[in-house]
């Protein structure tokens, strides 16, 4: 067995695989079928200060190796997390993360700030790339100015491991990296998904309630390696790759490319033991190349 | 109740009609419990267009055989790509999903199990269990043509059974809710089918004073309650069918 712990700022993972938020649920929906401590964490769904009903039925479409979603951000608050959700997960032995939305700077700094106050989660994920929701969300990922105001708000009020989770839909993903480290991001997460459509055209009309959703599964894959080769060559932080991962080689491209950890989402859907898979699949990989550590691969590409 | 992703065996594949097909499933080991209204997301191979899962709700459990029947409607790439199944051929599935229906407290109950199209399969789930349990549902299956009533010989072991069809082709002519068996007197119904005729069902359970479940067919992903795709408007706020359904009482659905 190869050493496969890796560090985000200060969290240590007992390796670097992690559940991509919204399709892990709180991790409980998939304990039948693995041990939840087997992985390297999980990021919960995304959460917000206020409860959020989320976007209309429909809010799925099929896509070739893919699909698009629209939910929204349904969630029912931070307080609702805190008092129920939290006692359910715990004592889960594994770095519990939740993500945390909103629609303004304070909104995101006064729901990260109750998460602080929660013993047992020691990180959070800022979601400024959510493509669902008018208000917030993805409005301050695609900008640098936004960025930069979302982190420092956070940064003021949370001190514990801050990621943020940053948006494909951009001119320069670099940019928006490096924004983010500068104001004390302890690590960047990349990408979520990318904008797209679908049409039924027997009615004439988008299959998504609200038009447009946000595209995941293997066929983003090549875009997210891409985005996250020339981020983590951008900043000095840890970088977390996602996006179309399904196996363990893809997992170990995303290392090769510079991620220091890996999020595995849509996959999800089709095996809910994926995760343990690609852990186990990344152990053998690395022993089967004489690899004793983790680190001889991650970033070798250069 | 315990969930699994299983290899299971095709036993028979068994053309029902050109659009439908009958999987009769086993394992080596004995299927776990699962109840009437579950379902099966079950991964498709070999059909490119097909990413998700596709979920199918359980048609029957042969515990002698110790069988799970699987009844699919072949209506696009993957559900078509089921039907070139052979005996012989394994199928991933993650069962049993969702919650099941609320079964009657008293076995003299009145019952009525309604099912339309495709939707007839959970039905002959339940009244197999309904009538295990010393109940007498009375089974109402509606079609387009006597090509889409499925399974008829089936259903009869549990039950009175009465057909409507709505080019007359089998038993009386309409819809299910036009049917004479609703001049009779019921406790509970149950139903899954086209939403229209949920709807139209629902409407007639109300108007009589009837409890009443359906069982929702919302677009889904991952089956498990994880990503909220299949959300439906209930007076607790949107809730997957997934998991909090795929059946709900008429109560607390904005129909």
């Amino acid at each position: 067995m190869s050493n496969l712990q890796v560090n985000i700022g200060a969290l240590a993972l007992k390796n670097p695989v992690m559940t991509a938020s919204g399709t892990f649920g709180y991790g409980l929906e998939f304990q039948d079928f693995m041990p939840l401590d087997g992985l390297g964490g999980i990021i919960v769904k995304g959460t917000t200060l206020k409860p959020r009903e989320g976007n209309d039925y429909p809010r799925m479409a099929e896509t070739a190796s893919g699909m698009l979603n629209c939910v929204g951000l349904q969630n029912k608050g931070v307080d609702y997390f805190c008092e129920h959700i939290y006692p359910q997960i715990k004592d889960i032995d594994t770095n519990m993360i939740v993500n945390v939305s909103g629609s303004s700077p304070e909104d995101y700094a006064e729901c990260a700030a109750r998460i602080d106050a929660l013993e047992r989660i020691p990180a959070i994920e800022l979601n400024i790339s959510c493509p669902n929701v008018k208000d917030g969300g993805m409005a301050f990922g695609v900008t640098c100015a936004g960025a930069e105001s979302v982190v420092r708000a956070v940064r003021e009020r949370y001190h514990k491991t801050l990621i943020v989770k940053l948006s494909p839909n951009v001119t320069n993903i670099a940019d928006i990296a490096r924004v983010c480290e500068a104001q004390g991001a302890d690590s960047v997460s990349l990408i979520n998904t990318l904008m797209g459509m679908a049409v039924d055209i027997e009615h004439r009309r988008p299959l998504l309630s609200i038009g447009t959703g946000g595209l995941s599964g293997s066929c983003v894959k090549p875009v997210a390696l891409r985005m996250v080769w020339q981020v983590a060559k951008a900043v000095k932080i840890p970088v977390v790759g996602l996006g179309g991962i399904s196996t363990a080689t893809d997992a170990i491209e995303f290392l090769m490319a510079g991620a220091t950890a890996i999020e595995i989402g849509t996959a999800n859907f089709l095996d809910p033991a994926v995760t343990i898979k690609v852990r186990d699949g990344i152990d053998q990989w690395l022993e089967r190349h004489g690899c004793k550590d983790i680190h001889e691969i991650i970033g070798c590409l250069g | 109740m315990k969930k699994f992703i299983l290899d299971l065996r095709v036993q028979a594949v068994e053309r029902l009609s050109e659009r439908h097909i009958l999987l009769k499933l086993t394992h080596q080991n004995t299927l776990s419990e699962m109840l009437p209204g579950q379902f099966v997301e079950v991964r498709v191979d070999g059909s490119p267009n097909t990413f998700l899962r596709r979920p199918i709700s359980i048609n029957y459990i042969d515990r002698e055989h110790n069988e799970l029947w699987l009844l699919v409607a072949m209506v696009g790439d993957g559900t078509r790509q089921l039907g070139r199944l052979q005996v012989g051929d394994k199928l991933n599935c993650v069962l049993p999903l969702g919650n099941g229906f609320t079964l009657p407290e008293n076995p003299s109950e009145r019952l009525l199990l309604v099912g339309g199209g495709v939707g007839l399969a959970p039905m002959l789930c339940l009244g197999a269990h309904l009538a295990s349990m010393g109940c007498q549902p009375v089974f109402l299956l509606g079609g387009r043509t006597k090509n889409d009533v499925l399974e008829l010989d089936i259903f009869k072991r549990y039950g009175r059974v009465c057909v409507t069809t709505e080019d007359g082709s089998l038993g009386e002519q309409g819809f299910v809710t036009n049917h004479s068996v609703l001049k009779e007197p019921f406790d509970r119904i149950y139903t899954c089918g086209p939403t229209p005729m949920m709807k139209a069902v629902a409407r007639y359970a109300r108007e009589n004073g009837i409890g009443c479940e359906v069982s929702l067919e919302n677009l889904m992903a991952c089956g498990l309650g994880a990503c909220l795709c299949c959300v439906e408007k209930t007076v607790d706020g949107n809730l997957c069918v997934c998991k909090d359904g795929p059946v709900f009482n008429i109560q607390r659905l904005l129909w």
